[in-house]
């Protein structure tokens, strides 16, 4: 009896993903406490997260898909009208206009159509799924450009940068053609210099600083050379836990959020960064496995989209810290402080979790 | 309904045929995330293993801070112990104007805690305009215990102010040594870039001072002593975590001087309102005991900056106060130049001692007539005479009879005309006229006429205090020339093993005995029946000495000298050189006083007071100008 309750209560549970995400959760904790300086009140803030994390994520792990499918639109056209208000009356911080305040709280709408984007488009790709022509392709980039375009105005590079890293998954995953893709990298690369001229200055300096970053070590520079140092000192086996010298005498910017890797590689080391490395392709492997086996186009497209964007995460935050891109505010997922990356992620491996133990019920 | 099975045949196939794609398309997206994480892997192992080191070092650099702690300066004492240059701490607010964006408002609002004078402000700001970049720059020094009490109690409002135990350095015998202890100053672009060329910048990190002037400046590196390094753990934002190991500096070594700062302080009130030098050496050795240059200055002025307006008074004064006399100020010897001149004689075989001139008055050569000072002449004149008496047509008819190459030949020996290489630097050479001299200087043949006034030392010719005082400690020594020294011995300040700056013979000339004897007797005579008598009038001891005066400005022929018809800065200097005891001399001393007159009246009681004090410990009753002035002594 008890055991026929447990198995209806874990049905839509993938224990891989709980195993994985829980072990770099654990990572999470153990060096937010070192990079917070030891500070009890931000791992029990940290644990509050995780718990309603995980909560989100047995909600939508019990959500079955096609729920799913039916907000897609709505949650799209909500996401470009706040997108479109933000532009119009949304506060300036730090020189861009990226929150809008509703009643209580600002809000950041950019970060909504990192998950509104892919389903929109998965959800398009689905509904015209027999007749797919380059027609439908045309009005997907449409719907891809809208808010990019939008978020790139605000300007958040990096966002948008991720958004239309999401978008260009399903297009990719819905079989766009080898050439128009190949004709888009050829395009892509002739606009680089189009491109520059229309970047802010800061935006070049953060692209300069990744070509050189000792040119301005004091200013832009700065957070890259130092992370770079922290993972180069790190070494194979790391100086230990709370032993970083670059982390505990505050030369590592935002410790325990975007630039927690430099903590966890100081102090952990090589060995350390692989396993990271391993844990982040469980996840990433297990999401793939899932989409490969999904049962209709939506759930394909949406998880692939999930499972790649948790990848970009990952890699475009250690590619950061470790000095071969941008400094970008991404967090690392699931290692990073913070509840709303928390939340957006457990949010992402929920829907692959529902994904994985709903096709039988779509199917038959 | 067949259609409909075919139809959803075609469905199933094209919907496999999707879910191929599909794959294909994940597996492609999978290989880009296994080749991207590649990268990744393959960048922690660049950085983590191949550039392992590197990124340790820089990390290390980051955390350790080497900080320099500047050693304390070597003290100055005279030859008795007293001390002549000291260091005390005290505490200073420093700003490092760079890093303020408004150092005025800073300052001004500083002073609403502590006071700052107008004094410190023009100081500040010279500081800063001829600071290098990013340094820190006292603005107030020497705070004290209250001043030190109420910063620290405002000090969260002054967050670029810091507040430093720093170390200074004193001159207790303030204007007496001023020129020749010098005093030490903040170090310049130029002494940087000196000290950079000789390596030995590194010691000099937190060194804020240098020696400028004097011994502080020629004993420099003894002085100086080691600068220790603290370890020192630093965050992010440079504050001092913990200290990691720790060298201590070494105290530069100490010096004590040949100088006796009582009989300096002797000469200082011998001399009175009068400007002009002093040189007192122990003959025997060229140790300087006395070594005075009037006016002087009050050395603790330098110390941490001087402010615009005293550099502005000092420097601008018409006395030269800043101008050390004795080494760089060049006179004319006047008759002191006449025991040198009788000694070539003899030593050319010009004149012999008892050999007699007649004395009319003057000397005619060449159409001009070259006066005595006595009018009428002295009647007949041997050399014993000639220099008793300072008769000046005895040297007029010598030194025609010598010619210039000789006179500077053999005066050379002396020390005319050449630095005597003493231990502080800035010495003036002098000059020592001869043919070959003129030709160079002037582009001009000399004339025989032009000897004529060197032989009673006019002319031409131009020397320093310290080298008449060398000349007649020679005279004194029998002919036997040390290099005059300041410095006794340095002592290192841990093993207390003494270094002692070696009397240093240069040469001995070669006199023959009874040459000298003769006019170290007429020497001896000055003092007793001569132009030095009333100054020597009841000495205890037997002393030998030379008056001589040296025109400022030139007198017309026939026209008489007046003193009180020639405004004072025109007036003759009066000099004086001297030794004592005649039979064992134990100092030799080149006195001059500027625009005094005759060298018998205003130069020889100063030396009178340098014997006493040196050979009977006696302390004498300052003079007054006055008494100088009306030739009372």
């Amino acid at each position: 009896m008890i055991r026929r309750i447990t198995r209806l209560l874990t049905a839509h549970i993938d224990s891989q993903l709980l195993i994985a995400a829980l072990l770099l959760m654990s990572l999470g904790l153990v060096t937010i406490f070192s990079g917070s300086n030891q500070s009890v009140p931000r791992l029990t803030s940290q644990l509050a997260n995780i718990v309603v994390a995980l909560g989100v994520m047995y909600v939508f792990a019990n959500i079955a898909p096609h729920y799913l499918m039916r907000i897609a639109l709505p949650l799209y056209v909500l996401g470009v009208l706040l997108l479109v208000c933000v532009a119009l009356f949304g506060d300036i911080v730090n020189g861009a206009r990226r929150w809008l305040y509703v009643g209580v709280t600002r809000i950041q709408p950019s970060e909504l159509m990192k998950i509104a984007v892919p389903l929109m488009l998965a959800w398009y790709f689905d509904r015209y799924e027999a007749t797919l022509k380059l027609k439908n392709y045309l009005v997907a980039a449409a719907l891809l450009l809208v808010p990019i375009g939008l978020v790139v105005r605000q300007p958040d590079l990096g966002t948008a940068l991720l958004i239309s890293a999401a978008g260009a998954y399903v297009l990719f995953l819905a079989g766009l053609s080898w050439r128009i893709i190949l004709g888009l990298g050829v395009a892509a690369a002739a606009c680089m210099p189009l491109l520059w001229g229309t970047m802010h200055d800061y935006q070049r300096q953060r692209i300069l600083t990744l070509i050189d970053p000792t040119q301005d070590p004091l200013g832009s520079g700065y957070h890259t050379i130092q992370s770079t140092i922290a993972v180069g000192s790190g070494g194979l086996t790391g100086k230990g836990w709370l032993q970083g010298t670059q982390t505990h005498l505050d030369f590592i910017p935002e410790r325990t959020t975007d630039f927690i890797f430099a903590v966890f590689s100081e102090e952990f080391g090589l060995l350390g960064n692989l396993l990271l490395l391993v844990l982040f392709l469980l996840v990433i492997g297990r999401g793939m496995v899932i989409t490969a086996n999904a049962p209709n186009l939506f759930t394909r497209l949406f998880g692939g989209a999930i499972t790649l964007t948790f990848f970009t995460y990952a890699f475009v935050n250690m590619g950061m810290v470790s000095g071969i891109l941008p400094v970008v505010g991404v967090p690392l997922p699931l290692v990073s402080y913070g509840g709303t990356s928390l939340v957006t992620i457990c949010l992402g491996l929920g829907i692959l979790m529902s994904i994985a133990t709903h096709k039988q019920l779509i199917q038959s | 309904m067949p259609e409909l099975t075919i139809n959803r045949g075609v469905e199933i196939r094209n919907s496999r045929l999707e879910i191929h794609h599909f794959r294909v398309r994940l597996a492609v997206a999978s290989a880009f995330v296994l080749c991207m994480f590649a990268l990744l892997a393959a960048r922690f192992v660049y950085l983590q293993v191949i550039q392992h080191e590197y990124y340790s070092t820089l990390a290390e650099a980051n955390r350790i801070s080497i900080v320099p702690i500047p050693p304390s300066r070597g003290i100055i004492v005279d030859r008795n112990g007293v001390l002549l240059a000291n260091n005390y701490a005290a505490y200073t607010l420093e700003i490092t104007p760079r890093k303020v964006a408004d150092v005025e408002a800073l300052v001004d609002e500083l002073a609403t805690v502590v006071e700052i004078t107008a004094r410190d402000r023009r100081r500040f700001r010279k500081l800063i305009d001829e600071s290098k970049s990013f340094e820190s720059l006292p603005i107030r020094t020497r705070l004290s215990d209250e001043e030190i009490a109420r910063f620290a109690a405002h000090r969260y409002r002054f967050p670029d102010v810091e507040m430093n135990a720093r170390l200074f350095r004193r001159y207790p015998q303030a204007e007496l040594f001023s020129h020749v202890v010098g005093h030490i100053g903040r170090i310049n672009p130029h002494e940087l870039e000196q000290l950079e060329t000789k390596g030995i910048d590194a010691n000099y990190r937190g060194t804020d001072y240098i020696g400028k002037v004097g011994v502080e400046q020629s004993y420099e590196t003894h002085l100086h002593g080691t600068t220790g390094v603290e370890e020192v753990e630093v965050d992010a934002a440079g504050r001092a975590v913990r200290t990691l190991s720790r060298a201590a500096p070494v105290s530069g070594n100490n010096l004590v001087l040949n100088l006796d700062a009582k009989l300096q302080e002797v000469v200082h009130r011998a001399f009175g309102e009068f400007r002009g030098a002093l040189v007192a050496i122990d003959p025997t050795t060229g140790g300087v005991v006395a070594f005075v240059s009037k006016p002087g200055f009050d050395p603790n002025l330098f110390v941490d900056g001087i402010d615009p307006l005293n550099w502005k008074e000092l420097n601008e004064s018409i006395d030269r106060p800043m101008v050390n006399r004795a080494l760089a100020g060049t006179y004319p010897p006047g008759s002191t130049f006449k025991p040198f001149m009788a000694l070539a004689a003899l030593s050319y075989g010009k004149r012999r001692p008892e050999q007699a001139i007649s004395d009319p008055g003057g000397y005619r050569f060449g159409g001009h007539f070259f006066r005595d000072d006595k009018v009428g002449g002295h009647g007949m004149v041997d050399m014993y005479k000639s220099i008793v008496v300072s008769c000046d047509t005895y040297y007029y008819m010598l030194a025609n009879d010598l010619g210039i190459d000789n006179i500077s030949t053999f005066v050379k020996q002396f020390g005319f005309g050449s630095r005597s290489g003493i231990d502080i630097t800035g010495e003036s050479a002098g000059i020592l006229p001869s043919q070959e001299w003129k030709m160079k200087r002037f582009k001009q043949k000399w004339y025989a006429g032009e000897t004529i006034s060197v032989g009673i030392g006019q002319g031409y010719n131009t020397y320093t205090p310290l080298q008449l005082a060398q000349a007649i400690a020679a005279i004194a020594n029998d002919g036997v020339m040390f290099r005059p020294h300041i410095v006794d011995y340095v002592e290192d300040v841990v093993t207390r093993a003494r270094t002692v700056i070696e009397p240093h013979p240069l040469h001995t000339i070669p006199l023959k005995p009874e040459h000298l004897k003769v006019v170290k007797d007429a020497l001896v005579g000055v003092n007793k029946e001569g132009t030095g008598a009333r100054a020597f009038a009841g000495a205890p001891y037997v002393s030998a000495g030379k008056t001589g005066t040296a025109q400022v400005i030139a007198i017309k022929q026939g026209e008489k000298y007046i003193e009180s018809r020639v405004a004072e800065r025109f007036r003759d200097h009066a000099l004086f050189i001297a030794y004592a005891p005649a039979d064992k001399p134990k100092l030799a001393v080149a006195v001059l006083v500027e625009n005094a007159g005759f060298g018998a009246r205003a130069a020889a009681p100063i030396a009178r007071k340098v014997f006493d004090y040196w050979l009977l410990g006696k302390q004498p009753t300052p003079l007054k100008a006055d008494d100088l002035k009306a030739g009372r002594d």
